[in-house]
């Protein structure tokens, strides 16, 4: 008869060659994406990668997380046994014992300890997935084979190491009773489960369970590389990868003819993209966030990434061979999740990618579809035909005559931007400028800075559209035209320090504009408010109660894109003399409003509208007044409000709080 | 078969205003854009050609910056674009527009293909008068098929087009041979965008200009000279503005009901 470990051996060479194959034909799939730089900073990319793939900081942000940190933590300490356990099986001479005992010893208790803690772990992850799974399509079969494997894995290992332990308690006729006591202070478990084996079978048992063992460990390493557990490999490069700033805006590209706008192939993501795909995790975070997803729309971020990855394998391999893709990526013929109508319906909240533990980038991906729906096929929902001419021929969303620009301050005393007088630029914003009731916003911002002394000014009729709505959109050839002449129109003038009262403004001055070669200071005016007031230069006698209980909304492009989240709060406490009051969802957790990402000029179609949802949470705190930082929320709350018919409910500015306060 | 279509660049007239002096329209830093109802023809003609593959040419006469507007033409994708311009075109009103477009649709139609239709907007935002589309079909002895809205059948092998025209309260449906010019309202379809390879190229791409060395009309027939109309007087209505009702703003409720009291005291509401 052939030897175990012959046998053993063949079986572990077949095994790893198809590991190996699996993980070839998978990663070398990488290298049709197109070029991408993620190697600068590889200190700061090591930490964190220790913080989020080995920490596991944002999978911990989750209840459940604790129950996959045991699991990651646990497989990492039995590495060592699985290893001990292969190089047994190879050469029956190599084992754990022969090492120094004061390293045996702690050795075996945490590979005793992490096999029952990572069996309670699986156990439970499996009664979730029965019970409550993250969301209904979890409850795969191919989670259950991975968890049963696992399963098996730990039953295997006690019975082994079980046998083992009694075989050696018979054979040196030593007390059962303190035998068992000793083995049980280095393997409790083991030693627990050694004393109820029957001495008869201990043979077959300890044969039947390494075997057990080893096609359990062989089988997972086959599985590994061709299933969603392959983010295994990848989750940790995953985070190593990640984009070090903020993912919140999208490349530029290159108006060259010949070139590609936009992504309606896989090959035309990038290589990080496609990794993205095989790091997915499926743990459905991203699509607990979305508000699309929540509201009922046919978008679901989790399906976006999995179905890259899905038309990645299926085209995959051909491209590679430079033949043509066999399946769409995107639109009706294409994969499932990439239709037409869920690519339209994001609102590049940000939600998903802040939920997601191994920092996938769900929207960059999402606009560079809209990126070739608009600019290489011309085909997006027909209200976005207006807004485009719109903003092309007259730099604002409604169309209306540039001149009308400087309407809200026909009464008001209003000097214009110069950069030899004037400190500030007050981008005023298109809202600010055209919306009848955004308007009133800003005649209490500039209420407040003259109060506060700040040297501020305009630039009236020539101030243009910042672009925000287009360039989400996927419009980036007419957003690249609008940055162009506003980052010129801003050096021409010497425009260095920027106040802005609308979130978008901010992050395309800030983060866009960036790209366009503009190193700007914009501030947001919750920030300005807050520094007045620190400073003593806006003086607070009195707070006002005019507002009553006030609860703030987060918008995403101050939130969760730039990370200001305090300011607004100490503002609405400094005018109000207490802090407002939270929704359930709020800071990085925040539900949009339904407006970003060009959705404000869109018809909202199916399920329920986003700005309602969020309406509703608002008033379970029994709010008087709903404070926003943005024109657009300010938008949707007041259309949202007016369709629940709350009475006495007001949305109001966090400028026109403070002005309450400091002007009256 | 070719099919032509005239683009007029005018002024952004929301943006417009008339020189008090002169009585002439302020043109200076005002932003141009393609006339409204002309996005309509050029939408109509790219379809023809997307069914029918048959060939689209722009025309426009306008000075030399109108080339800009007959890019954006290219840009959606017509064949060919001809901007004509020349000093002796300058000042002219219908009759000799409509002389100078006629003559460069003449042409087209022995140099490049025969034309079986003239596609006009039904008029422009800055001149307002409709003229120049019929001037162009009487030169020609073209039909003429004024106010489509619906291009019902067109059928080339036996050269006839049916459309339906948009009238007061309703419609006529017209059957002519080709060829034809017809003006169209703006129901008639929704102008298309355009796509950036296409913008990349139209960019790159040549307008051909033709003066009037090209043209060789009788000075007579163009320009100021050959235009009868004279422009007596131009001048904006004065608005004044009425009487303020309440505030909007703090009481919305309130001052509805005061409009509506009032326009009931005027007879104004049907009840
Ligand atoms: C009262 C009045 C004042 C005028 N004032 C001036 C002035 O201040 N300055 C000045 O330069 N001219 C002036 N003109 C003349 C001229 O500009 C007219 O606008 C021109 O003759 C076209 O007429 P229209 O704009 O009414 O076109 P319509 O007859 O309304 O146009 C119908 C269609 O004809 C086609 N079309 C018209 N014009 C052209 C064109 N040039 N190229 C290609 N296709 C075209 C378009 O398809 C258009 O939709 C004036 C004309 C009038 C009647
Ligand atoms: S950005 Fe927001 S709306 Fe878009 S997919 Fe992510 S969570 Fe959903
Ligand atoms: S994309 Fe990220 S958050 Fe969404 S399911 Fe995958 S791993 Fe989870």
């Amino acid at each position: 008869m052939t030897s175990r470990p012959t046998i053993f051996a063949v079986l572990l060479f077949i095994s790893l060659a198809i590991f190996a194959w699996g993980c070839w034909r998978r990663f070398s799939l990488l290298t049709i994406g197109q070029r991408e730089d993620r190697f600068d900073n590889p200190g700061q990319r090591v930490l964190e990668m220790l913080k989020y793939a080995f920490a596991q900081k944002r999978v911990l942000a989750k209840p459940f997380g604790i129950n996959h940190f045991v699991i990651f933590w646990t497989f990492l300490i039995l590495l060592v046994a699985n290893s001990e356990f292969i190089l047994n099986g190879l050469f029956p001479s190599i084992k754990l014992i022969k090492l120094p005992f004061e390293l045996y010893v702690p050795l075996v208790f945490m590979i005793d300890m992490a096999s029952i803690l990572a069996l309670g772990a699986v156990v439970i992850a499996y009664v979730r997935r029965i019970v409550a799974p993250p969301f209904p399509e979890a409850r795969t079969a191919e989670a259950f084979v991975i968890l049963t494997l696992i399963g098996m894995l730990m039953v295997a290992y006690f019975f082994l190491n079980a046998s083992e332990l009694a075989t050696i308690m018979y054979r040196s006729n030593s007390d059962p009773a303190s035998f068992l006591a000793t083995a049980g202070k280095m393997m409790p478990v083991s030693a627990l489960i050694a004393g109820l084996l029957p001495q008869a079978q201990l043979g077959s048992i300890h044969g039947a369970a390494w075997w057990l063992h080893a096609l359990a460990l062989l089988t997972f390493i086959c599985y590994l590389p061709n299933s969603k557990h392959m983010h295994i490999l990848t989750a940790i490069p995953n985070c190593f990868f990640r984009r070090l700033e903020k993912p919140n805006t999208v490349p530029r590209e290159e108006f060259k003819a010949g070139n590609t706008f936009g992504v309606d192939r896989v090959d035309h993501f990038t290589w990080k993209d496609l990794l993205d795909s095989f790091s997915c995790t499926e743990c459905g975070r991203c699509q607990n966030a979305c508000p699309a997803s929540l509201t009922k729309k046919p978008l679901n971020p989790r399906g976006i990434i999995h179905d890259i990855k899905v038309n990645l394998l299926k085209n995959g391999p051909g491209l590679k061979n430079g033949q043509q893709p066999v399946k769409a990526l995107i639109g009706e013929e294409g994969e499932e999740h990439c239709c037409d109508e869920a690519i339209w319906a994001c609102t590049t909240c940000g939600a998903c990618m802040e939920a997601c533990p191994v920092f996938i980038e769900q929207m960059p991906k999402i606009i560079q579809m809209r990126r070739h729906f608009v600019e290489t096929e011309a085909r997006f929902p027909e209200e976005l035909l207006n807004l485009f001419e719109n903003m092309e021929g007259r730099s604002n969303p409604w169309g209306i005559a540039p001149s009308e620009r400087t309407k809200w301050s026909a009464t008001l005393d209003v000097k214009p931007f110069d950069s030899d007088t004037t400190e500030y630029l007050f981008y005023v914003g298109c809202a600010g400028s055209f919306d009848a009731r955004n308007k009133h916003v800003t005649v209490a911002m500039t209420q407040l800075l003259d109060k506060a002394g700040v040297s501020w000014g305009i630039l009236g009729k020539e101030e243009k559209c910042c672009g925000d709505s287009v360039r989400r959109l996927g419009n980036e050839y007419l957003f690249d035209k609008m940055a162009r002449e506003n980052v010129a129109l801003f050096k021409e003038r010497g425009v260095k320090k920027v106040i802005v009262q609308c979130p978008h403004c901010f992050t395309t001055f800030k983060n866009d504009y960036r790209q366009f070669g503009l190193e700007l200071e914009v501030i947001h005016h919750s920030e300005l408010l807050r520094n007045l007031v620190q400073d003593g230069r806006l003086v607070l006698d009195k707070t006002t109660a005019e507002f009553g209980s006030v609860v703030f909304h987060d918008s995403c492009y101050l939130g969760r894109h730039n990370d200001v989240y305090d300011a607004p709060r100490e503002v609405i406490a400094a005018a109000t003399g207490a802090a407002p009051a939270e929704m359930e969802r709020n800071r990085n957790n925040a539900f949009c409003c339904g407006a970003g990402g060009g959705r404000m000029w869109m018809e909202e179609h199916g399920g329920e509208r986003i700005n309602l949802a969020r309406v509703k949470e608002a008033l379970e705190q029994k709010p008087e007044t709903i404070c926003v930082s943005c024109p657009y929320c300010m938008t949707m709350f007041e259309d949202g409000l007016k369709d629940v018919k709350s009475e006495g409910v007001r949305v109001r500015d966090l400028a026109e709080v403070m002005a309450e306060a400091v002007l009256r | 078969m070719l099919i032509v279509v005239c683009i007029k660049q005018v002024p952004d007239t929301t943006q417009v205003q008339i020189d008090p002096v002169t009585n002439t329209l302020v043109r200076e830093g005002i932003p141009f854009i393609v006339n409204p109802y002309d996005t309509h023809a050029l939408e109509e003609s790219l379809r023809l050609k997307d069914r029918f593959r048959c060939k689209v040419a722009a025309i426009s006469m306008g000075p030399p910056n109108a080339e800009a507007t007959l890019k954006k033409a290219l840009a959606l994708g017509v064949d060919k674009a001809i901007l004509l311009s020349d000093r002796v075109f300058g000042g002219a009103d219908t009759l000799a527009t409509s002389n100078v477009l006629s003559a460069a649709i003449s042409k087209l139609n022995t140099e490049m293909d025969e034309v079986g239709l003239v596609l006009c907007g039904k008029q422009t935002i800055d001149g307002d008068t409709a003229q120049v589309g019929p001037g162009i079909a009487s030169r020609l002895g073209y039909q003429q098929l004024t106010l489509v809205d619906r291009i019902e059948n067109l059928d080339l092998s036996q050269k006839r087009i049916r459309v339906s025209r948009k009238l007061e309260g309703r419609h006529e449906i017209v059957e002519a041979p080709l060829p034809a010019m017809l003006t169209v309202v703006r129901e008639l379809n929704r102008p298309r965008y355009p796509k950036v390879p296409m913008r990349l190229a139209a960019a790159d791409a040549q307008v051909e200009v033709w003066n009037n060395q090209v043209l060789k009309l009788d000075e007579q027939s163009i320009g100021l000279k050959g235009s009868p109309t004279w422009v007596s007087k131009i001048f904006s209505p004065e608005r004044v503005v009425g009487e303020i009702l309440g505030d909007g703003y703090a009481d919305p409720e309130g001052t509805a009901a005061l409009l509506i009291e009032k326009l009931m005291a005027k007879d104004m509401l049907p009840i």
